[in-house]
């Protein structure tokens, strides 16, 4: 027990939280973009696998690394704008279009790969982001280690919670996507186009989830491995769920879940002998349904959640 | 120069038309009334105006100026404002939120809340609408939602206001305030146009009425050399027969609440110690603003919910647990409050509908469904109630309102039940499915059985009540004999200014 | 642009909305292989030939069909409902345990009853397993969706776990598998010198099972109303929480029986390699048979033949064999595309 007492004070521990929450500080926040304005996007999980796929590949073929986080985000806009025409526009079942676009994003993630880098046994790798100091905010011990001696993804991660719940709370526009998830028909009442909103929502969204997915193979690793994401995209929706749709739980809840992650993997080297190590590595799921079930029964979800909004349909 | 001018609006949706060539004009300072049936082109008149829809023929001006069409925004900015009968208000967010919608260029990079605070403040004040802008609309009572509404189009600087059937969901009382705060506005040189179907409300607050029927302009009078009856029959086409109310000598009790209670639930308000004796032959009329505990009430009678504590007879018999399916099987018709959400499932076929609660009495052992019989059932019912339709297998999500309330009825009414709760059954209908679920009521009534009638619509609870029972927060007042009350004691119970005892004192 | 409701959907256009899918979804894969550098034209030929060329390859195709049989059902019979269960993956490796754990020696019996049991234990165990997201649901309102998908993760290590644990089966080399089925579990093949087993049988049984349920009896109904309304159906007096109780139990045991027919038939013992995403593309089968149990079939044996061709033709022409994936995924979207083309007309203008 003091063991892990001592290990939590330890910059190195934090480091690697830091490092595990920054994909999901990215995609929770996306999916809780689209959510505010009464999208799910189950496409999140293949989002978020093509967006490693295309930011490796980008590097890989000579490309500059912000320029392969642009790319990244275009990519990921691209599949939610495939998303808004089909639940938005259409109004479809927002599950059954996710998982389709889970399923479109990922095969054509592994069949680009496939495609464009001939096999080897060991994958190819790239120069990801490096570490960067900030400075003076480094110099704090432990938190400075930990939170400032990070890429600049994870930066870009930090400033986004902020914008996020910024723009949110503050902004007219965010005004108008909340009333998307909340009362469309206001919206329309008061001339703002409903679908306009909700679909810059999900491609706003989507692109963060690319991201998300691109820290992977940019920053925490230098290459692309099939199954890579393994899961993430729904841990997130349940993070989102956690969080109770605001910016600050999001980042609170990714990293809570991410000390538990590194907590994990570190007992898996510790206990390794006396517990199988996928016991360990089933705890992370586990934990995102105890975290569902915790808030579940008094989760305020956008009140036009999963609901389709037809134009004109009741005024 | 007239503030508003709809010129020779046309729109055909398909085959139907809904608006023929319609004009109209609404002056300066003026409360024009608008008068329809539900269907006779009113809403989709209202849809042009606001951009919704574009007409296909014709145009409409502001101060002279052409509106663009299909611009909800235009009309905005052209000082059009609406009051929506079916609030457009999110309940999570705030009063200000809700009011400053909209109002800023979605590009701004921060919302400036402080000024619009003041100007909230301000127009608060001078039209006596007081609010709490912090409050969280689901927190407010029904009144004070449309007063945000009201607050909402005058924020925008509106100077012509429509509202939509205000006064549906308020207390006589409320009404009368509304009435007050209108004139104050058209004081103060805005211009109303007043949609409702109500005649006497209309009488009472216009200057000026059109009437609608069937996607045309039939009639305009100035509301001095109005009637009543002159208003009825133009919007109706034809004189209107109500059905003829009788009171008839009561049997046995067929409903008992005894000290029942209900605790809160999702959208429900609680219940406590209600007292409640329904009898055959008489129809119990329950008033009360929506959202105190009708909702409650109802679920315990239609077997959705029950009691908490206290005790629930039903044909003289204690019932602790039990479900729709035993009520019905019992003789209990259950009309829900929603019937095109609750009463029915669209996307089945009729006469799947038509099987409803009673699915599972109605099958082979239990378990097989008796397509046969349960066809030709459909086949016979939709003959007797006259349901337009095109047959038992046609998609039930293409009937039209009336048509659904009519299945609705074919369904609880043919098994000659002792005990009918009906919730809101004539609410959006026009003139002749009102007449006719009111006369399936007072029918079955006059066949020995009791009814509890939950409205909205204080007109049709005296039209039709033997007794006059009032819901406030959760807790019963009455029932009265109808001939004891007024509308307008009721109305104060309804908003629980005046108690019973103090209605017997007087 | 506003939706209207057509009065008349055209009977043929539903029928034919499948087919239109996957043709669109071949049109759009074209471009895939044209960026593989490769003649769209050949590269089909060789997946049709490598999918139904031969005896060997039809059955191969329909073999592959048989687990997409039964997860399509799981799936379709849960969609029904709008019981979300995105877990068919991991219920059809729980049903594959159960099979493992009864079929591999602790109990001999005869082929006859053996069989049915091994069947049997497989449903129970994806029932069991599906409980969780279940009572979650009714019990805590916690959303199926997360819960379903993240239990497959869960399992799957849980899998892992054993054959790297207590069950590796120590003649296999070092590879991670389960002992084999015992005799008188393995299906018998149907088509001498194929792989082509009797699981392809029960499948079909069980969709006119489905089917029958579905249309015919009180529980139909019900699964029917809760999918399309809610709260007519608590009106109608049917009871949410039971209706998702049972269309879970039916969702799961027909996973879980998708492990038993690979672990008895196919391979013949528990692997990790059992389902490369069965349970996902049983997602695609049910929507592409417009959640019909018969259409399943139908769909289960087209898309299994993509797969099978795919495979085929990588080894032929130099194209990754995740075009199949692709293909499949596409043919999901523009089904629901197609679907609601029928039911509503695009009106543009206002």
């Amino acid at each position: 027990m003091m063991e892990l007492f001592e290990m939590m004070l330890t910059a190195g521990l934090w480091a690697s939280v830091i490092r595990i929450a920054t994909p999901l500080i990215f995609a929770t926040l996306g999916e809780l973009i689209c959510e505010r304005a009464g999208v799910l996007n189950l496409g999140i999980e293949g989002i978020m696998t093509i967006g490693a796929m295309a930011g490796w590949i980008w590097v890989y073929q000579g490309g500059e690394l912000w320029g392969g986080v642009v790319f990244v985000a275009i990519v990921g806009m691209l599949f939610g704008f495939l998303h808004s025409i089909l639940v938005v526009y259409l109004g479809l079942s927002q599950h059954v279009s996710g998982i389709g676009i889970t399923l479109l994003a990922s095969s054509i993630s592994y069949y680009a790969y496939t495609m464009l880098i001939p096999f080897s046994t060991t994958p190819p790798k790239i120069v990801p982001f490096s570490a960067f100091e900030v400075p003076v905010l480094s110099s704090i011990p432990i938190i400075g280690e930990a939170f400032f001696n990070q890429s600049a993804l994870t930066y870009l991660a930090y400033i986004l919670v902020i914008v996020t719940f910024y723009v949110l709370y503050k902004m007219p526009i965010g005004l108008t996507i909340r009333m998307a998830g909340e009362n469309p028909v206001a919206n329309e009442a008061q001339g703002i186009n409903v679908l306009l909103i909700r679909t810059g929502a999900v491609m706003a969204g989507s692109a963060l989830m690319a991201i998300g997915g691109a820290f992977l193979t940019m920053s925490a690793f230098d290459a692309f491995y099939f199954g890579m994401i393994n899961g993430r995209g729904w841990i997130c929706i349940a993070l989102v769920i956690f969080a109770s749709w605001r910016p600050g739980k999001a980042f609170l809840g990714a990293i809570l879940f991410a000390l538990f992650e590194a907590l994990q993997i570190r007992a898996q080297l510790i206990g390794a002998d006396v517990i199988p190590y996928q016991i360990f590595s089933m705890m992370p799921y586990f934990l995102s349904i105890v975290a569902m079930m915790l808030v579940a029964r008094r989760a305020a979800y956008p009140k036009a959640l999963l609901v389709p909004f037809r134009q004109g349909d009741r005024i | 120069m007239k503030k508003l001018q709809f010129s020779k609006i046309c729109k055909n949706f398909g085959s139907v038309v809904a608006n023929d060539n319609i004009s109209l004009s609404l002056g300066e300072g003026e409360i024009l009334s608008v008068l329809g049936e539900n269907g006779a082109g009113k809403t989709t008149l209202m849809n042009i105006l606001f951009g919704h829809y574009i007409s296909d023929k014709g145009f409409i001006e502001v101060e002279g100026q052409r509106l663009t069409p299909g611009s909800t925004r235009a009309s905005l900015d052209a000082g059009i404002g609406m009051v929506h009968q079916h609030f457009t208000l999110a309940d999570n967010l705030t009063v200000l939120e809700n009011i400053i919608l909209g109002t800023e260029p979605l590009t701004r990079l921060w919302s400036q809340k402080k000024q619009a605070y003041k100007k909230l403040k301000a127009l608060s004040k001078r039209f006596g609408l007081l609010i709490n802008p912090d409050a969280k609309v689901a927190d407010l009572t029904v009144g004070e939602k449309q007063r945000v509404e009201i607050i909402k189009a005058l924020y925008r600087d509106a100077s012509i206001l429509i509202l939509d059937e205000p006064t549906a969901v308020l207390t006589p009382q409320e009404t009368t305030q509304l009435f007050k705060v209108l004139k104050e506005m058209v004081n103060a040189g805005l211009s109303i146009m007043f949609i409702s179907h109500k005649l006497h409300e209309i009488l009472e607050i216009s200057d000026r009425i059109v009437v609608l029927r069937d996607g045309k302009l039939v009639g305009e009078v100035v509301t001095k050399d109005a009637s009543k009856e002159s208003l009825a029959e133009m919007m109706v086409g034809h004189t209107v027969t109500r059905p003829a109310y009788e009171k008839l000598k009561i049997g046995k009790a067929v409903v008992e609440f005894n000290n029942v209670c209900l605790n809160a639930s999702e959208g429900s308000t609680a219940l406590s110690n209600i007292n409640l004796k329904i009898h055959e032959k008489e129809i119990i009329g329950l008033a009360g603003v929506a959202g105190n505990g009708q909702a409650g009430l109802a679920s315990i009678l239609q077997g959705l919910a029950c009691p908490s504590s206290g005790e629930f007879k039903l044909f003289g018999e204690s019932l602790v647990k039990y479900d729709p399916c035993f009520l019905t099987e019992s003789g209990v018709a259950r009309i829900p409050e929603d019937r095109t959400n609750e009463g029915i499932i669209g996307e089945m076929e009729l006469w799947e509908n038509f099987l409803g609660e009673q699915l599972r009495s109605k099958a082979k052992s239990g378990f097989i469904i008796d397509k046969k019989q349960a066809v030709s059932n459909a086949e016979k019912l939709i003959q007797e109630y006259d349901i337009r339709c095109e047959g038992p297998f046609a998609s039930t999500r293409l009937l039209s309102g009336g048509n659904i309330q009519k299945l609705i009825l074919a369904r609880s009414l043919s098994n000659n039940p002792r005990f009918i709760i009906a919730n809101k059954p004539a609410r959006g209908l026009d003139e002749g499915a009102i007449s006719f679920v009111q006369q399936q009521i007072i029918d079955a009534k006059t066949q020995g059985a009791g009814v509890l009638l939950i409205s909205e619509d204080l007109d049709e609870i005296f039209e039709l009540s033997d007794r006059i029972a009032v819901i406030f927060e959760g807790k019963l007042q009455g029932p009265f004999d109808s001939n004891t009350v007024n509308i307008n004691q009721v109305g104060l119970m309804m908003s629980g200014e005046v108690k019973a005892e103090s209605l017997h004192e007087a | 642009m506003r939706l209207k409701t057509r009065r008349d959907a055209p009977v043929w256009l539903i029928a034919l909305l499948p087919i239109l899918s996957i043709g669109v979804a071949f049109i759009i894969g074209a471009f895939f292989i044209i960026w593989a550098g490769e003649s769209p034209i050949t590269a089909y030929i060789a997946l049709i030939k490598g999918s139904l060329g031969s005896t060997f390859a039809i059955t191969e195709s329909l073999a592959r069909a048989t687990p997409l049989i039964f997860t399509g059902l799981a799936a379709a019979v849960a969609f029904r409902a709008k019981f979300w269960n995105i877990g068919a993956e991991g219920q059809l490796y729980c049903g594959a345990m159960a099979a493992t754990l009864v079929g591999t020696g602790v109990i001999d019996l005869p082929a006859p009853i053996m069989i049915p049991m091994l069947f049997i234990a497989g449903a129970l165990g994806g029932c069991l397993i599906l409980l969780v997201p279940v009572v979650l649901k009714t019990h805590m309102k916690v959303d199926e969706v997360v819960t379903t998908l993240l239990l497959n993760f869960v399992i799957l290590l849980f899998v892992n776990m054993l054959l790297e644990g207590p069950w590796k089966d120590p003649m296999a080399m070092g590879w991670p598998q389960a002992a084999r089925i015992i005799d008188n579990g393995v299906l018998p093949t149907i088509v001498a010198k194929s792989r082509l087993h009797f699981g392809i049988i029960i499948a079909l049984v069980m969709s006119v099972v489905m089917w029958a349920i579905l249309r015919f009896t009180v529980w139909g109904y019900e699964i029917r109303a809760v999918g399309y309304n809610q709260q007519a159906s608590t009106f109608f007096g049917i009871s949410i929480n039971k209706s998702v109780l049972m269309v879970a139990l039916f969702s799961g045991g027909l996973a879980g029986m998708a492990g038993v027919s690979e672990v008895a038939g196919l391979k013949g013992y528990l692997t990790l390699t059992l389902s490369p995403g069965f349970g996902y593309t049983g997602i695609a089968v049910a929507m592409l048979a417009q959640l019909h149990p018969i259409g399943v079939i139908v769909s289960a044996i087209f898309l299994a033949s993509i797969y099978v061709g795919a495979d085929a033709m990588s080894r032929t022409v130099n194209i990754p064999n995740y075009i199949a994936d692709i293909l499949v995924a596409i043919s999901l979207l523009s089904v629901l595309v197609g679907a609601m083309l029928a039911r509503f007309r695009i009106v543009w203008g206002k």
